[in-house]
């Protein structure tokens, strides 16, 4: 892996999560008619939802960042360095709470749930998928395409309505909402971790159970082309084993592509694992976007929307910097 | 060429499958009006909460929409919001992939960096971001459009693949050779051989933007006073129907989502088989 190709894929993160944070300041003001922050504080001042001195401040804040009176290129500088310090204000439905703040309560939530469940997802839906292309699996097995093509077609969110509705709402096997029992002594104890999994299992079953359609489908397809290549004829001529010939000719060319596939579709997971806390009320980043969203908090929805793209940003580059580990025509950088 | 269609419904049940579950969604949007008064698609229009029955096959929701009507208003919106968003996002891509793959270079360069950096973005979230300002003004064709904004990126990226290497197929150069222009090139030679790919694009960007508009419906930021599929599960969720037990108004809507869902992900998988007959002897 050559330095100049690292130095670029950092540029390219750093090209992202530039144009996220401009579009973030420049939307807001692409609204044609009216200033919805503007209004939207105003609202909240008739209304008397918050005292007259936190409306201040945030209206002071407000001008510091959005405020008309100053040029338009240092309102953007100044915008741009409250974002490298991760500093998006106050939030205007929770003040004096400010949205780092809340954003940091809700991340490890939704960190734990989507790292288990797209690894899982990944793993069994990659090794199911392989399993059906394997001309020495059970006859059954070829069956495993309908399942797959059906998960698949479920969006995640809806998959989730539909195990609460069984397992919760009917069978009762699992809580119907939250992420932890109320009551329970916080702190490293099995009570707590058992009460975590437990709400956990819904949500993350739904990413899974349809992750596991997306991955197999994929797997599937990539694991039939590659065991129509002559390497692999050619080892079955020698009387490789089956075992060999699957794990080391079919599996470790397949999966390549699903590794590109997977630094593809992260945005993709994150957007329907956002859906998914909503529905399950998990208590994440997810539902906390639908909070603001609900409660017009703008400075809250933009704070959420650049911290999802910058974290999702560093996980490509991470998969990015990782794939030439696996494939060695990349490593030693000739092509094909 | 009729034969030749009836040759692939013939021999392609997954395209045959998802084109009769389509003809079914859409008999069931040409009959439904007949069928329903479509004011009772309002709220306050019928008796709350009434499980499926003979006078409501699908049930009513607390708010008092009969929810045959309201599917019969909001299956066809939910669809056209996916056409148009499908269809923008074809066109664009057909125009980038095209200047991509055939003109190469650092217009290449350009787009595909542009493409393959906008896919890892998360779509959803940045829609969200943008509908949220425009909450109250949404309609049917604006989520259409909003949805389309991120809609060009997939069709771009197959389209310019198969120009790249449609480009340097024998037949072209032939014709390139004879001096034939590249205008004349790119309709006469590439469009033809592109269509099922331009089709299976299509398709796959109809079902995409679906899901997304349906996304941001159900978090609340769709229009508001429009039965669409999305809304329908949208206020269900905020009525708490799962808990309550009136299974059938979270139950309507998802029916129809994954019904739609898979006939469009056959009738996808089907065309691709024609696009790449070499699919055909595995499936």
């Amino acid at each position: 892996m050559s330095l100049g190709y690292i130095v670029r894929r950092i540029g390219l993160l750093l090209l992202v999560v530039w144009a996220a944070a401009t579009l973030n300041f420049f939307i807001p003001r692409l609204s044609p008619t009216r200033d919805p922050i503007r209004e939207r504080l105003g609202q909240l001042a008739a209304t008397g939802g918050l005292n007259a001195e936190g409306i201040e401040e945030m209206v002071r804040a407000y001008q510091a960042r959005f405020g008309l009176d100053k040029p338009i290129w240092e309102q953007y500088i100044n915008y741009m360095s409250d974002v490298l310090q991760l500093d998006f204000g106050y939030s205007l439905s929770n003040y004096p709470a400010r949205v780092t703040d809340l954003i940091a309560l809700a991340l490890p939530w939704t960190l734990g749930l989507l790292i288990i469940a797209t690894l899982l997802s990944f793993t069994v839906g990659t090794l199911l998928g392989a399993l059906t292309a394997w001309p020495g699996s059970p006859g059954f097995m070829k069956y495993m395409i309908v399942l797959f093509m059906t998960l698949s077609a479920i969006p995640y969110y809806l998959l989730g309505l539909l195990l609460l509705y069984v397992l919760g709402v009917q069978l009762r096997v699992f809580p119907l909402f939250g992420g932890y029992a109320l009551g329970v002594t916080p702190g490293f104890n099995v009570e707590l971790i058992s009460t975590l999994i437990h709400h956990a299992i819904l949500p993350a079953m739904s990413i899974v159970l349809s992750g596991i359609g997306f991955w197999g489908l994929s797997m599937w397809g990539m694991m039939i082309t590659t065991l129509g290549q002559d390497y692999v004829t050619l080892a079955e001529a020698n009387g490789l084993k089956g075992r060999d010939i699957f794990l080391r000719y079919g599996v470790r060319n397949a999966i390549l592509p699903q590794s590109t596939a997977l630094a593809l579709s992260l945005g993709f997971i994150v957007s329907g694992s956002v859906l998914v806390e909503v529905v399950f009320a998990y208590p994440g980043i997810g539902t906390l976007l639908f909070q603001g969203i609900q409660g017009s908090d703008f400075f809250l929805i933009y704070g959420i929307v650049f911290m999802i793209i910058l974290s999702i940003g560093i996980a490509t580059m991470l998969i990015d910097l990782i794939y030439p580990l696996l494939d060695p025509r990349i490593r030693t950088g000739k092509k094909e | 060429m009729i034969g030749n269609i009836f040759y692939h419904l013939r021999t392609n049940l997954r395209l045959t499958a998802g084109l009769v579950m389509f003809s079914l969604i859409v008999l069931f949007m040409l009959l439904g009006p007949m069928m329903v008064d479509v004011r009772q698609a309002r709220p306050l229009s019928t008796f709350p909460s009434q499980p499926p029955g003979p006078d409501y096959p699908f049930g009513t929701d607390d708010q008092g929409r009969n929810l045959f009507a309201a599917a019969v208003v909001g299956v066809p919106m939910t669809l056209r919001v996916g056409l148009i968003a499908g269809a923008v996002g074809v066109g664009v891509g057909t125009i980038l992939g095209f200047l991509s793959g055939y003109l190469g270079g650092r217009v290449d360069t350009l787009i595909r960096g542009t493409v393959d950096t906008l896919l890892t973005v998360p779509g959803l979230v940045v829609l969200i971001s943008i509908a949220s300002i425009i909450r109250e003004a949404i309609s049917v064709e604006i989520m259409a459009l909003v949805v389309a904004l991120l809609a060009w990126m997939w069709p771009t990226r197959t389209i310019r693949a198969q120009v790249l290497s449609m480009r340097e197929q024998p037949y072209v150069q032939m014709a390139k050779l004879n001096g034939v222009g590249t205008w004349e090139i790119i309709w006469r030679e590439l469009m033809p051989n592109l269509l099922p790919y331009l089709a299976v694009s299509f398709v796959g960007s109809v079902s995409a933007a679906i899901l997304a508009s349906i996304g941001l419906e159900a978090i609340g930021l769709g229009p508001q006073n429009e039965p669409t599929v999305g809304m329908t599960i949208y206020w269900s969720i905020q009525f708490n129907s799962l808990i309550r037990g009136l299974w059938w108004w979270w139950g309507v809507p998802i029916f129809f989502i994954v019904f739609l869902f898979v006939s469009l992900f056959l009738i996808s998988a089907g065309l691709d088989q024609i696009a790449n007959p070499r699919l055909r002897r595995v499936a």
